[in-house]
């Protein structure tokens, strides 16, 4: 291994981590960290199922209710869905195009520590007089109200880990755009690399306004402006539209990379050719554009009046169009192939009703007369946990059996990966499903209780034993982990012996340079391709081998991070007549835009791997790599 | 890329900003950067056109009683002047003129200046007579507005000040080249946010 490789022991290890500018590396970061999460907001789930299994329980308070109710989706969607596929996308989507990393490794590593601090900052609300409690949503006009510090927490963590993922967008966009192989045409790239294109133009084009709209919150909270202040002239509605203008291709931002890696896995599992990749691509573009163009139909009940609600409604049922096309494409993959039922297919094969059952109560509730009744009711909880569950987290888990020997080089338990899938299936249907019938019986979503007399009791305590069935499920994924690290059996370059893109002809892990020399892409499904024509090394190449130019590891991005961490403990307390917060703003800007300055005016070259080690590596990739 | 590299007008590439793959890197990147930051400000316009004249009731001040064009004018000229001088400067980047390049970004930041300048002078005399931040919608709506563009020229003027100290000595290569276009390419777009400010808010803002 060339020099940055050499060093051992522990601290050694962290503060590699911690430094890292290599796409792999930091995706482990982004897994390990949206995994803690994923616990956190999975506790916090099981508190809200307890509370809620029986009639007049009180486990919790009305008002803690509503902080683990916000925290707990503010969590999931922010905090566990989004970086966890931002770690699938960073291990795998370069790899797929045959590039060596990203295009802007440190900005990479910043838009991790960006979202780690934000994250941290937000969850540190528990211990410093409260969470946020207004719903993940944060209408103005409950925010406004809210007296403790929480909805602060909430508007300056997602500021600070907001702009990590704009820049995470960026850099997948660049890097898609700049850094793809030869021969790695826009149409032959695969439809993970693809669904994190758009994915990541929506991050782009999404983020700012949500940004925009956190401002204000802030300044209206904190500093004495009054845009949402009715009295003084605001409008609480700009909030919402600025929020769901953000809001909806959020949703699209989760689903597409999960479509693209149930893609991937129906693909390898089904041992064939997707079926109409052309369809499928052009319907991700699709979903993406009218992404946009939806907003509105979460503000049916607000009153836009029957003409707004009219287009949004129509623009939403089309939306179900590209969709159904996708769901065909992958039913008629799976169809004549030769099939195997790995963990990640069942999955894959597991996703396809749930979600659908998603996506048609979404076409319902696009009906404006139909959401005038569902509105705020448990079917509304109902359907977008059928989406973000049955589509986003099924996906996540899938990628975790999928990729876990690429990014750690062993393979989890397929024995116990079946347990988790079967308990976390049936647990997932028995919560939500019948939610939907609660919902149609008239019980309001976010309320932190019911009454005996209202017959909700029976419904409520299925699901919440559906709940338990869930989280054994996660707990057994959890010890699979353990086990299958302490084991440490190693695995070659395709472990399912069905991959068919360029990331399954490298060693697990893959080096840190990823390809000794770029190889020279041929068609879709390049790998399949070399192997079928029996090329043993399973790719060609576009270059001799030669020296490979890298990034050098950085500690900025740590510390910019951690200065707007820092400036905004000083907004968030500068309402409360403190000597201290305007020096601490001014203090934890300086050190964001110091270190800043000092990444702009210090060269920062990198260094060369030479042609030897890479020939030495190589050498002992074949003597105990198999 | 070699950083000590000499170059002399003949050797120097045609597009130097994009003459290695970071600069090809960084060019995409800065556009789709853009891109975010239309949408960005894209939102605080549809804020300010939603609250503009919105206030408390008995509110005394609006757009059509507080602004007054020749000063805003005057700095929309400048800034206009300023990004027309920043396109000399990266003509003489693209010929490896060093120090006329260094010439005219410096009389590129010197009109930012005097325009934040004017700015702070105009923010002051609004405050000076009661138009505060806080005193209604249309005021936090205007300043937001407003002072981000401001606040805009600021890091743009202190990213120039310190390309410009740091490449002092060492001249052009392909290594610097990328950051001052993109700088450059950053103040263009600047300036084009400033002519929708100044049709939006001041020009509608007077006539009606």
């Amino acid at each position: 291994m060339s020099s940055n490789a050499q060093k051992s022991g522990f601290g050694a290890t962290v503060w590699d981590y911690i430094t890292s500018v290599d796409h792999k590396k930091i995706a482990i970061l982004y897994l390990m960290s949206g995994g803690l999460f994923f616990l956190i907001g999975g506790i916090e789930a099981m508190m809200i199922r307890i509370q809620l299994m029986k009639a007049g329980n009180d486990f919790l308070s009305a008002g803690t209710y509503n902080e683990v109710m916000t925290m707990h989706g503010t969590t999931m969607i922010f905090l566990a869905a989004m970086p966890l596929l931002l770690g699938f996308m960073n291990a795998i989507m370069p790899l797929q195009i045959g590039a060596r990393d990203v295009a802007f490794p440190f900005l990479n590593s910043l838009g991790f520590w960006l979202f780690f601090f934000g994250g941290i900052f937000l969850n540190l609300s528990w211990f410093l007089g409260g969470a946020p409690d207004a719903g993940w949503t944060n209408y103005a006009s409950l925010a406004l109200a809210s007296e403790s510090h929480g909805i602060d927490f909430y508007a300056l963590g997602l500021t600070i880990s907001g702009f990590g993922t704009l820049i995470s967008g960026i850099n997948f966009l660049v890097t898609i755009i700049n850094m793809r192989a030869p021969g790695m045409t826009y149409m032959r790239m695969p439809l993970f690399t693809w669904t994190t294109f758009v994915a990541s133009a929506l991050i782009l084009l999404a983020f700012p306004p949500l940004t925009i709209a956190i401002f204000f919150m802030v300044f209206d909270r904190l500093f004495g402006s009054h845009f949402f202040d009715v009295a003084a002239g605001g409008n609480t509605i700009i909030w919402e539209h600025l929020f769901w203008i953000f809001g909806h291709p959020e949703v699209y931002i989760l689903i597409l990379p999960a479509f693209g890696i149930f893609s991937e896995i129906f693909a390898i599992f089904s041992r064939k050719r997707l079926f109409g990749y052309t369809a499928l691509v052009f319907a991700t573009i699709l979903i993406g554009f009218y992404g946009f163009m939806v907003w509105a139909h979460h503000m049916f009940t607000v009153g836009l009046g029957p003409t707004a609600n009219a287009i949004f409604a129509l623009a939403t049922m089309i939306i179900a169009v590209p969709t159904g096309v996708k769901i065909f494409n992958w039913l008629l993959t799976i169809w004549g192939g030769s099939v195997s039922f790995a963990t990640p297919m069942l999955y894959a094969v597991g996703f396809i009703p749930s979600f659908v059952a998603g996506g048609v109560t979404g076409v319902m509730q696009a009906m404006a007369p139909l959401d005038y009744q569902l509105h705020d009711s448990y079917f509304i909880v109902a359907h977008f946990h059928y989406v973000i569950v049955g589509g986003v987290v099924l996906a996540i888990f899938a990628a975790t059996h999928l990729y876990w020997p690429k990014m750690f080089g062993t393979m989890l338990s397929e024995k116990l990966g079946k347990v988790t899938f079967w308990l976390f299936f049936i647990g997932f249907h028995l919560t939500f499903f019948i939610q939907h019938f609660l919902g149609l019986m008239g019980m309001p979503r976010r309320v932190y209780t019911f009454g005996a007399d209202q017959g909700w009791d029976l419904f409520n305590a299925i699901s919440s034993a559906g709940a338990v069935f869930m989280a054994l499920g996660v707990i057994i994924m959890l010890v699979n982990v353990v086990l299958t690290t302490v084991k440490n059996e190693r695995v070659g370059n395709d472990p399912w012996g069905d991959g068919r893109t360029l990331e399954w002809a490298i060693p697990s892990p893959p080096p840190f340079y990823n390809f000794a020399q770029t190889p020279l892409v041929r068609g879709l499904d390049t790998y399949w391709i070399e192997k079928m024509e029996g090329n043993k090394e399973g790719m060609i190449y576009a270059e001799p081998l030669g020296d490979i130019h890298m990034p050098n590891n950085s500690f900025l991005p740590v510390v910019m991070s951690f200065g707007l961490f820092v400036a905004s403990f000083g907004a968030l307390y500068h309402p409360d007549d403190l000597p201290w917060t305007i020096p601490v703003i001014v203090l934890g800007l300086l050190i964001t835009f110091g270190s800043m300055l000092l990444r702009s005016l210090k060269d920062d070259l990198g260094f060369h791997i030479h042609k030897e080690d890479l020939i030495k590596d190589r050498e002992g990739v074949k003597t105990d790599g198999h | 890329m070699d950083i000590n590299k000499k170059y002399t007008p003949q050797s120097w590439p045609d597009h130097p900003e994009t003459a290695t793959m970071e600069g090809k890197n960084k060019f995409v990147g800065f556009w789709l950067l853009l891109a975010a930051e239309s949408v960005t400000f894209a939102s605080l316009f549809a804020t300010y056109l939603a609250l503009k004249d919105k206030g408390p009731s008995g509110m005394e001040f609006t757009a059509a009683e507080l602004f007054e064009l020749p000063l805003v004018f005057a700095m929309t000229m400048i800034l206009l002047t300023s990004s027309l001088t920043s396109v000399y400067a990266m003509y003489h980047m693209k010929n490896h003129n060093f120090k006329s390049m260094q010439a005219w970004l410096m009389i590129t930041v010197l009109l930012g200046a005097s325009f934040l300048g004017l700015e702070i002078y105009e923010f002051y005399h609004y405050v000076h007579e009661g138009f505060g931040y806080t005193n209604s919608a249309f005021s936090s709506a205007f300043y937001t507005l407003v002072g981000t563009h401001g606040a805009h020229v600021l890091f743009g003027l202190g990213w120039f000040i310190a390309l410009m100290v740091r490449n002092a000595k060492r001249g052009l290569n392909t290594y610097n080249a990328p950051k001052f276009f993109l700088v450059s390419l950053y103040w263009h777009f600047i300036d084009v946010v400033w002519v929708f400010i100044f049709t939006v808010v001041y020009l509608m803002g007077v006539i009606g």
